[in-house]
């Protein structure tokens, strides 16, 4: 329990605490079951999208063009969607077979090729990106299917708000909330999940242990693509429009969640619960600065702060801790 | 191990597929690729992106990223924009004395950001991705706040001057660009500095026990991108006569791009100022190339990812060949 206290998940569900508190004492709109599931809903895509760059992260890397992969995924599924038919099953399927296949390439490239990752997903991120808009033209698409429309508006239950509106848990949570279960599962009680940590850990240990390091390598960023290939569907079925240019540029945001989750982008430290806390943190901030009125211009010099607080008191006492237990050199860092 | 003959070696292969991509150019639209007003108009465009590649370079140098670099010159020209269009100052005609005041201005509030990144990064301990992505965020916010999201433009003939005008036939902002490459390339080989930024990049831990202060390093390292990130800012609010918050976003990854082109290892410790020239005249020439044969611009993005790999795929098996060569020597 003391081990908990100290935990960074915990300061950072203190902060929301505080936060919500704050927001509601204004504005007790804020404090609904309606506005949090309606959250719950919106958010979604982000959070669905933070997990994947969890288990990226955990491996020491980082990926930079999930958002394209999701766009092309989305795109492609809603073309075939529209000219062959099928249902939400093989609308996943399509989207997340994608996905596989443009992250098993940036995989490949940093396993087989030792391309550093952040300049290897760089590159494919303008390869993927720039490839999609001259195929398409830029075209957005608008009329999607009526099967798809309904089963964006199912509900898991419903409730009737003070208004007279029906509101609910959304089926598409439902997404979010699996693929969470599934990472929590797999990260923390698989031989898969240790590995993935033992990777990002140190890597040369791993691969002495006999771990097959690059196998690792193209599984994480091949799940990371699996990911984006769903969250490019909750995305279709959140916004009911496909647009090639609406999600590329959302990468930085969802790894900032992340990272406000307690994930180290030096590989090995994270969890599942961080990360939930780091995208519902910055919800409540968006959220909570609509509900206090302040000017959405704010918003991302509030969310600027927020990340560069959290990050530096947890590198800070990080230092603290390593400074304590080596010999004090001022400025290193064993692994950076 | 990468030795001297080695660096030489890729400078040479670099001019040649300089070289060789004028030429493709060149037979590919042969009326327009060789006008002056075409080349002309690549010497103005390449300034902007060269001086934000310097400022990535220093910090890619170290082993480090700056994302924040864009962020920085955003700030930096918004700055310089609002004193050039205060109220007060009158608009047209300026004295000189606030023009400075207002580059000047620009330029020290490009240091303190990159002041805050060094900061973060050395005596915090926050990881250069992190602590820039988060100063990206936050200068990012502010520029939209200050701003409301709108353009800031008008400025007194002398500032549109530097991004616009010619010093006998060469343009203005080339000059300014050869002149920072010049001073980085003599701070990176010739001073204390330099020598400490390869062997930071290098070895961190072997710097420090070899008496360099691995805090004082990483601090200039960021106050040189963060004030090459304000000279680029004065270029391109002067180019665009305007100020505003989202100008030069495509920008980040170019840099980022022209860098791994021209030799710089991302790890740190490698590549020369003169390597990264090349790369930025390749790149402006296939750019401006395609541009003429009226190809889309998210080609030329295709192309520049399709680039990017290329060369890391060639460089790891030129570094494979060169272990194995040493492994039989040995």
């Amino acid at each position: 329990m003391k081990r908990f206290l100290k935990t960074h998940e915990f300061c950072v569900f203190i902060v929301i605490i505080i936060l919500s508190a704050a927001i509601t004492l204004i504005n007790p709109n804020f404090f609904t079951l309606e506005n949090g599931l309606d959250l719950f809903k919106s958010y979604s895509f982000m959070g669905v999208l933070a997990i994947g760059i969890l288990f990226v992260l955990i491996s020491g890397g980082i990926d930079i063009s999930f958002a394209a992969t999701a766009t092309i995924a989305e795109y492609v599924m809603a073309v075939v969607c529209l000219r062959f038919g099928g249902n939400i099953i093989s609308a996943l399927l399509i989207a997340s077979g994608i996905g596989i296949a443009l992250g098993a390439f940036n995989g490949l490239l940093i396993s087989k090729f030792r391309i550093p990752p952040i300049i290897a997903t760089i590159a494919t991120m303008n390869l993927y990106y720039g490839l999609l808009i001259v195929v398409t033209g830029g075209k957005w698409i608008y009329a999607l299917p009526d099967w798809f429309r309904y089963f964006a508006d199912i509900r898991i239950f419903t409730l009737v708000s003070k208004t007279n509106t029906p509101y609910g848990l959304s089926v598409v949570t439902l997404f979010w909330i699996v693929i969470t279960a599934a990472a929590y599962f797999i990260l923390r009680f698989t031989m898969l999940g240790r590995e993935i940590y033992a990777l990002g850990g140190d890597i040369n240990s791993a691969e002495r242990v006999g771990f097959p390091v690059k196998r690792l390598q193209v599984f994480v960023y091949s799940f990371m693509g699996f990911i984006a290939g769903i969250a490019g569907v909750i995305q279709a079925l959140l916004v009911q429009t496909v647009a090639p240019n609406s999600i590329v540029g959302k990468e930085l945001d969802v790894i900032a969640a992340v990272v406000l989750g307690g994930a180290s982008l030096s590989g090995g430290i994270g969890t599942v619960g961080g990360t939930i806390l780091g995208v519902v943190l910055i919800a409540i901030v968006k959220n909570g600065m609509t509900l206090v009125k302040i000017s959405a211009v704010w918003s991302d010099v509030v969310i600027g702060v927020v990340i560069l607080i959290s990050v530096g008191f947890s590198s800070w006492q990080q230092k603290k801790e390593q400074s304590k237990s080596n010999i004090d050199i001022d400025g290193i860092e064993v692994e950076s | 191990m990468k030795s001297v003959a080695g660096k030489k070696n890729e400078l040479k292969v670099l001019s040649i597929i300089m070289v060789f991509s004028f030429i493709l150019m060149t037979i590919l639209n042969p009326q327009e690729f060789l006008r002056t007003g075409n080349i002309q108009g690549m010497a103005f465009q390449l300034p902007e992106l060269g001086i934000l590649s310097l400022a990535m370079m220093v910090v890619m140098l170290t082993g480090g990223i700056n994302l924040s670099i864009i962020a920085t010159a955003n700030i930096a020209g918004i700055t310089s924009a609002m004193i050039l269009t205060l109220p007060v100052a009158g608009g047209g005609d300026l004295s000189g004395g606030i023009i400075l005041l207002s580059l000047i201005a620009g330029l020290a509030v490009a240091v303190l950001i990159g002041a805050i990144n060094g900061i973060l990064i050395a005596y915090i301990g926050v990881t250069p991705i992190l602590a820039t992505l988060g100063t990206m965020i936050l200068v990012n916010g502010i520029n939209i706040a200050l701003t409301k999201g709108y353009v800031i433009s008008g400025f007194p003939l002398p500032v549109r001057f530097i991004g616009n005008g010619t010093l006998l036939g060469i343009p203005f902002p080339l000059v300014v660009f050869l002149i920072l490459a010049f001073f980085i390339a003599l701070l990176l080989k010739r001073t204390a500095i330099g020598f400490n930024i390869y062997m930071y990049g290098s070895n961190k831990i072997s710097t420090c026990f070899s008496g360099g202060n691995n805090n004082k390093i990483i601090m200039s390292t960021y106050i040189i991108s963060g004030l090459l990130s304000g000279f680029a800012a004065l270029v391109m609010i002067s180019r665009f006569n305007s100020a505003k918050a989202g100008y030069g976003s495509s920008y980040l990854l170019v840099t980022i791009l022209a860098s791994v082109l021209g030799g710089i290892s991302s790890e740190g410790g490698f590549g020369r100022v003169s390597g990264l020239v090349f790369a930025l005249i390749t790149l402006q020439i296939i750019s401006s190339g395609l541009n003429l044969l009226r190809i889309s611009s998210f080609m030329t993005i295709a192309i520049w990812g399709f680039v990017m790999i290329l060369v890391m795929v060639v460089n790891y098996y030129i570094d494979r060949s060169r272990e194995n060569v040493l492994r039989i020597v040995s």
